[in-house]
């Protein structure tokens, strides 16, 4: 692969990733926002596999690329579907945002800038085109929390979770060379079990006291 | 050489005018047409703006009661921008002797000119609907200006000038510029705010009459005969030069850019007919989303905006994450 294709390609995985975090603020309906997680895994995967084929197939690249198709298995199919099931069993469709849609997207525009700002160091390190982009990393670890604060349904809160993990991820295979096989194992297992606790809980919360609206919650008395 | 470009450039620009001036009801034809075949209706024929305009220019010219100069005035200044806006956009050409003036700021506060003039003409009039049109317009304004500012600004960052025929020449020089992802998050930007601009569907439905939703429809409510015309005919051309800005910004090719008078010339036919047929192929892929798709409470309004604005700006922040 030539170098201003590998350039070109990196970029568009980095664009799609920033942009269906920032969609996810966006949309108010719930399933949509899980079809963007989806979205956002597979352009994380795409990501990885970029690095990988850039690294050359033999030896370190190869496993870039059996790293990036098992991303695009546990982000873009197995944990989407996990949060589509939390849904269908409930009869909430909608998130409600603490601060409305629109100031959060210029939060999130704010949140780029901020981001851009102090990766500055980063990337004065070591300037390569993978490095470059750790500041779109950096922003959707941001906006991940920022999903986390504003958004009151749980099942929005475990997307939040989920955009600070994929972030954190892209932020680590940008900056290394690539992380080994065995620690980005580690991770996502404990993503996968972190999430399947949380749909659990989801659904006995649910079972028990029929919403899952964190405020109400906070005020349970028995 | 100069000189004779300078006069190629003016034929060109002149050729540039009078498509947009004919073509853009033909432009709304085709797109009433494409509604009406995926809606199952026959549908009048694409000639049928121009019909409508023929008919409205023989009935004698009414002003309501007590307004004034603005209210007169508003059609004639809206027909004018969209024309010069028409000359100075690069459409089939990017040499055209107002090149100097076709910044993006100087375009878009030409089109901005014009729907403060015709807001200003609906405050005249002192109906209900005239002040509500009004000033739903200056709301949808205030936030589609900004946006159209910074998409194109992070078009104009890689091509180093703000001009459009330089940014349109730049994109041609570098065809894979197209598929940055500052180049796709600029596009979808300014491809919401043009909807915007244009009233068509989630913003506002050009195709009613008498709602308590409409934006551009209130504010002309009172015109009629010669008047009416103009402002339908002005609203069609300012709908043909924001879509042919954003084909030309994101697929220039087939735009006369040769660097002799006789080449430059030579190319014009060929490159008038791509850009009908660009523009055509927008406004049809337009009127067929607008079939599937419902308009937006007035409130969700903003927030779809808000959404094309911070799109706009991470493309401009990108083209620095990402150069």
């Amino acid at each position: 692969m030539s170098d201003v294709t590998y350039v070109r390609l990196l970029d568009l995985a980095c664009g799609a990733f920033l942009l269906a975090a920032v969609l996810v603020l966006w949309r108010r309906d719930l399933a949509a926002i899980v079809r963007l997680f989806a979205i956002q895994g597979a352009a994380l995967a795409a990501l990885v596999a970029v690095l990988g084929v850039h690294e050359g197939l033999d030896g370190h690249g190869a496993e870039l690329l059996a790293l990036g198709a098992g991303l695009a298995v546990l982000r873009a199919v197995v944990l989407p579907r996990l949060l589509r099931r939390a849904i269908v069993g409930g009869d909430v469709r909608e998130t409600e945002p603490l601060v409305n849609v629109a100031a959060s997207l210029v939060v999130a525009a704010g949140l780029a800038l901020l981001s851009y700002a102090v990766t500055r160091p980063v990337v004065a390190l070591e300037p390569s085109p993978a490095v470059r982009a750790v500041p779109v990393a950096l922003t959707v670890v941001l906006i991940g929390f920022f999903v986390l604060v504003t958004r009151r349904r749980a099942l929005s809160q475990v997307v939040g979770f989920l955009l600070v993990d994929n972030g954190i991820t892209a932020v680590a295979f940008l900056t290394t060379s690539g992380v080994p096989l065995i620690v980005e194992l580690g991770v996502s297992l404990d993503v996968l079990l972190a999430v399947l606790v949380l749909q659990v809980l989801t659904a006995r919360m649910r079972a028990a006291f029929g919403g899952t609206d964190l405020d109400d919650l906070r005020e349970l008395r028995d | 050489m100069s000189g004779s470009m300078s006069v190629a450039g003016t034929v060109e620009a002149a050729a540039q005018v009078v498509l947009v001036a004919a073509g853009s009801p033909l432009l709304v034809g085709v797109m009433r047409q494409v509604k009406a075949r995926l809606e199952g209706r026959a549908g009048a024929g694409v000639l049928q703006p121009w019909r409508d305009l023929r008919k409205l220019l023989r009935k004698e010219a009414i002003t309501p009661d007590g307004t004034g100069p603005v209210f007169r005035a508003a059609p004639l200044v809206l027909t004018a921008t969209a024309l010069v806006a028409a000359g100075i956009v690069p459409i089939a050409t990017t040499a055209s002797p107002l090149d100097g003036a076709a910044d993006l700021f100087a375009v878009t506060a030409l089109l901005a000119l014009g729907t403060v003039a015709l807001a200003l003409a609906a405050l005249d009039t002192a109906t209900a609907f005239g002040g509500m049109g009004a000033s739903r317009e200056m709301t949808v304004l205030a936030l589609v200006e900004p946006t159209i500012l910074m998409s194109v600004f992070a078009l104009s960052v890689p091509a180093g000038s703000t001009n459009l025929g330089a940014i349109v020449n730049s994109t041609l020089h570098e065809p894979q510029r197209v598929a940055s992802p500052v180049s796709l998050l600029a596009a979808v930007a300014l491809a919401v705010v043009v909807i915007a601009e244009a009233g068509r569907i989630p913003v506002d439905n050009p195709a009613t009459h008498l709602e308590l939703t409409m934006i551009h429809e209130a504010m002309v409510l009172e015109y009629a005969g010669p008047d009416l015309a103009l402002v339908e005919w002005a609203s069609a051309m300012r709908l043909t030069v924001l879509l042919g800005l954003v084909a030309n910004l994101f697929a220039p090719w087939g735009i006369a850019s040769a660097d002799t008078a006789a080449a430059a010339l030579a190319a014009l036919p060929l490159a008038l007919a791509v850009f009908a047929v660009k523009v055509a192929v927008l406004g049809g892929a337009l009127a067929a989303g607008e079939v599937f798709m419902a308009k937006l409470r007035m409130f969700r309004v903003p927030e779809l905006l808000a959404g094309s604005f911070v799109m706009a700006l991470l493309a401009v922040a990108a083209s620095f994450f990402l150069a």
